[in-house]
């Protein structure tokens, strides 16, 4: 079993809030993340593909398919983006790293053309990141 | 379960030497890290905890809390200290980043376990330099070893 990873970036504003909170409360609990015009990062996602090694390619998948579905289904949706207006799925759902790095799992993991999606690492900054694994 | 890692820096000297070893032996073990006056490494730590994403915040824990335990338990502890000496954690035991690794790990294990909310201590990673690197799970951390494989 060989993991490969492939990074790509993004740049999106989000902000936190929820509206079952009071203003008070959002303001609490989420700090300035709560403000409401937003705020931006350059996120790195870490894509890890969990696989064998293909006897004729030498390879666990192409790099090139990996990449394409990268663009089509994260980067595409996400890049240069203000998650909570123009991400759908955030509308209801406060786009957090945590949720953002699921919800990329949900997005790539039927993708795949080869091997089985091991791990979404996602950078919210540099000192920052979350891991999902899928469950 | 989502796990999120957030990295603090902290610096500090030490001195890798054991009383109970001759003068000869300290400096073979040590090599140069025996020197007697001590040396210093900026550190970075890594903590990263684990935790199902609340649903009403999105969030595995509140950031706010998890800074102040580290400031509280290791940063104001450790930073600008010569760990030999300057705190206690080390009396009679030679301050490795590996057995400085494992005391950060259990000074913040019951900050983090016992807060509010349902995370859990996860792993805490130390990068002594940007080549040596240590990382400690807890002696009961199953779910850590098979997440690793």
């Amino acid at each position: 079993m060989i993991y490969l990873t492939r990074r790509a970036e993004f740049s999106a504003s989000h902000y936190y809030h929820n509206p079952d909170f009071s203003a008070e409360q959002n303001r609490r609990i989420f700090g300035k993340c709560n403000n409401p015009h937003g705020h931006g990062h350059n996120y790195t996602v870490e894509v890890t593909v969990a696989g064998e090694v293909d006897e004729t390619t030498g390879m666990v998948l192409d790099l090139k398919d990996l990449k394409a579905v990268l663009e089509a289904e994260v980067l595409e949706l996400m890049d240069h983006k203000f998650l909570n207006k123009e991400v759908p799925v955030f509308a209801t759902k406060i786009p957090t790293t945590e949720n953002i790095a699921v919800e990329i799992w949900g997005l790539l993991a039927a993708k795949l053309p080869s091997g089985r999606l091991h791990r979404i690492r996602l950078y919210e900054t540099d000192d920052l990141f979350v891991d999902y694994y899928g469950e | 379960m989502v796990l999120l890692t957030k990295r603090y820096r902290f610096s500090a000297s030490h001195r890798l030497h054991n009383e109970g070893l001759s003068a000869e032996e300290n400096s073979r073990v040590f090599g140069k890290c025996n020197s007697p006056y001590g040396h210093g490494h900026n550190y970075i730590v890594e903590v990263t905890v684990r935790g199902p994403v609340d649903a009403a915040t999105g969030m595995v824990m509140d950031l706010g809390l998890l800074d102040q335990a580290v400031e509280q338990e290791v940063l104001s502890r450790f930073d600008h200290t010569y760990l030999n000496l300057d705190v206690p954690n080390f009396e009679g035991k030679v301050p490795t980043t590996e057995n400085l690794c494992v005391e950060i790990y259990n000074l913040l294990r019951p900050k983090v376990d016992g807060g509010q909310g349902s995370a859990r201590l996860e792993k805490v990673r130390l990068e002594e330099t940007s080549s040596n690197s240590f990382e400690y799970s807890g002696a009961d951390n199953a779910a850590a070893a098979t997440r690793e494989k």
